[in-house]
């Protein structure tokens, strides 16, 4: 067991699977030499070589694309995009290449790979380097989904991507990049579509993704601390595939739900779990599922305005307990 | 003809002759093969058999077959929804094109891909891309793949003369440079971007070919209605490729001779055009080719008829063939071979 941070978990997630098997290869800009504009995949370069880890032009069509093409013909490549917004320009390989080449080949065509991207706010970044966007996957059939919250977590998650026969996009959390937390020595192999429960509680259950996770688990101690609220709280882990039985288990031992979302409002993860609670468990809710979100606006950049308008402890605290109360 | 700007062809004589017989009947059985399947895939959409949208390479046909004819077992093609042919070339029976063309359960993908995506891995066809410049960095990452394994195969990558000027197009050139992938990019210009002439939209005379210097890589511009001018310059740049040389950026000029899709009717061509190409039909070229040769009449209408006797019992088998059943709609979503996204 060591206290390793978030970032040196990236880099050892990758490594610890790198070593495991030649067909990993890894690619991206910045990732190589420079061990990587967040220093997420430092001494990567150093260990495994040129012909493994490559820096790439900015080409973000380029990486996934290539990424894919190697997944094809028998590599199981992990390709690093900087940050998550620039998703949205290399999208076609995300929304319609990677996801509908199985389905429309009739199942001859595979794609294991992994997308590794910084996403979330907190940097002060400002609007197009600080989005949530996982979403925007979430809503496309044939990906899977990820977001850890732990440095644990995030290489266990990643080893399971790096070994999935499907393509993955595995979202970590800028943010999250310096804190640090357990890890045991020796290989760690977690499994996609779990959801953990980080806090058992008896009087709600608070759903939380990323960096909303430790937000959520500080509010549930003070919600029992100053209110005598006994908060659940629940890890998503993974939007895709989903845990739902997880979810629905804790809805139905504690009768309320609340999500902490930091996406903004429109089409978040949220709303299909409370889509899916109010259509599979209606009757073992106390009270509507409340959704705590960013609001539906762009990011701004200074920061108490960066601060406003992300979900909070105090933000979590105040709902659950004017919800609860009322 | 002002847009045939490649030099005439070197059509070789008896006396020297690099390609030799049974090549030259090989490429010849393949454009005719080529040219009826696509006529008939023709013939079954106004008879209203195929359904979607269907983009035909008629008049197309010695790129698909020159390329084709010089690839090797394993070496990899990468095609765009004007794929029909490139796929056939790979030696994929017409049946299955046509079953699909039909989205018939006999089809490739038994209907679940349809006409622009035609994909048949056991053939080294590794899927027909319908958004314009998607499979050229997906090339690029076969061909890196090959570099890295120290596999000998080479990924090569059909387009349009339109996809010249979309961004993955630029991406993909200087990463395959930069990388010194084995990756051949084969650009088809039939003159028109979709119902756009291409000269119109972009801002050289060779849209493949003078953007090839950006990318240091020479300019190679051919006569893409000839296939022995394919087939010699494609195996120049698959030795290239294999000798780990890098990249090939070849354009190919040639002429469409039907729309753009099945929707068009391609009325915004001058008037005389399409007349003047056909007479540099690929097929004519080569038939008249083949007779320079000694080959004789007899011998090609055989070839004629054996292909439209391939071609007539793919016809009837795919009119037979029953609608893909629905069980097939929730398989192969993910690897496991279901679609379930929750527990």
């Amino acid at each position: 067991m060591a206290e390793i941070s978030y970032r040196d978990a990236v880099a050892r997630g990758i490594a610890q699977e790198m070593a495991r098997d030649k067909d990993v290869v890894f690619l991206g800009e910045d990732v190589a030499k420079a061990g990587g504009c967040f220093k997420a995949t430092v001494g990567l370069y150093e260990q495994f070589g040129p012909l493994r880890v490559r820096d790439t032009p900015i080409s973000e069509q380029a990486i996934l694309g290539a990424a894919m093409g190697a997944a094809m013909t028998g590599l199981k490549p992990i390709a690093e995009i900087m940050f998550s917004d620039f998703i949205a320009v290399c999208f076609d390989y995300i929304a319609n290449e990677f996801p509908k080449s199985r389905y429309m080949s009739n199942g001859q065509t595979k794609c294991p790979l992994v997308v590794r991207t910084g996403n979330g706010a907190g940097s002060r970044f400002g609007a197009q380097h600080s989005q949530s966007v996982e979403n925007w996957c979430m809503m496309i059939p044939g990906l899977k989904v990820v977001a850890p919250s732990s440095p644990r977590d995030v290489i266990g998650l990643l080893a399971a991507a790096v070994r999935d026969p499907d393509p993955v996009i595995f979202f970590e959390h800028k943010s999250l990049y310096p804190i640090k937390g357990e890890v045991p020595d020796g290989e760690i192999v977690d499994t996609l579509g779990t959801a953990k429960i980080l806090r058992p509680g008896t009087d709600c259950t608070i759903l939380a993704l990323a960096l909303m996770v430790p937000r959520a688990l500080e509010a549930a101690e003070r919600l029992k601390a100053e209110h005598g609220i006994d908060a659940e709280v629940v890890d998503v882990r993974s939007l895709v595939p989903l845990d739902t039985q997880t979810i629905l288990g804790s809805v139905g031992r504690t009768h309320r739900l609340f999500t902490v979302e930091e996406n903004p409002r429109l089409c978040g993860w949220g709303a299909e779990i409370v889509s899916i609670v109010a259509d599979e468990a209606f009757y073992d809710l106390d009270g509507p599922p409340v959704r705590i979100t960013t609001p539906h606006i762009p990011l701004p950049a200074a920061d108490h305005l960066e601060d406003m308008v992300l979900p909070t402890a105090d933000r979590i605290v105040e709902t659950v307990r004017r919800s609860l109360n009322s | 003809m002002k847009a045939m700007a490649a030099k005439p062809t070197t059509a070789g004589t008896p006396a020297n002759d690099d390609i030799g017989e049974a090549k030259r009947l090989a490429l010849y059985r393949s454009q005719i093969r080529l040219r009826e399947a696509e006529q008939r895939a023709f013939d079954l959409f106004l008879q209203n058999l195929v359904k979607g949208t269907s983009h035909l390479s008629l008049g197309q046909e010695a790129v698909a077959a020159g390329f084709a004819e010089a690839m090797q077992k394993g070496d990899l093609s990468f095609c765009t929804y004007r794929g029909h042919a490139h796929t056939l070339a790979r030696g994929v029976s017409v049946e299955k094109v046509l079953g699909e063309l039909m989205q018939k359960d006999n089809g490739l993908m038994r209907g679940k891909g349809g006409s622009m995506h035609l994909t048949s891995e056991d053939h080294g066809v590794m899927g027909s891309y319908a958004i314009i410049g998607a499979h050229l960095p997906i090339a690029c990452g076969a061909a890196w793949r090959a570099q890295y394994r120290g596999d000998k195969d080479v990924s090569v990558c059909f387009f349009g003369d339109g996809t010249t000027n979309i961004g993955a197009f630029h991406e993909a050139l200087n990463f395959a440079a930069v990388w010194k992938l084995p990756v051949v990019f084969v650009c088809e210009n039939n003159l028109y971007m979709e119902y756009t002439p291409i000269g119109d939209v972009t801002a050289v005379p060779s849209p493949a070919g003078d953007r090839a210097a950006a990318y240091g890589l020479p300019k190679i511009v051919i006569d893409g209605n000839d296939a022995d001018v394919v087939y010699r310059e494609a195996q120049k740049a698959f030795a290239k490729a294999r000798a780990g040389e890098g990249p090939s950026l070849i354009e190919c000029l040639t002429y469409r001779h039907s729309g753009h899709s099945r929707a068009d009717p391609a009325k915004y061509r001058p008037e005389g055009e399409l007349e003047r190409w056909k007479e540099r039909d690929p097929i004519k070229i080569y038939r008249e080719r083949l007779k320079q040769f000694g080959v004789s009449e007899q011998v090609m209408a055989e070839i004629d008829a054996d292909v439209r006797r391939e071609v007539d019992a793919a016809t009837e088998a795919c009119k037979a063939a029953p609608m893909p059943p629905t069980d097939i709609l929730f398989t192969d979503v993910y690897a496991d071979g279901g679609w379930a996204w929750r527990n």
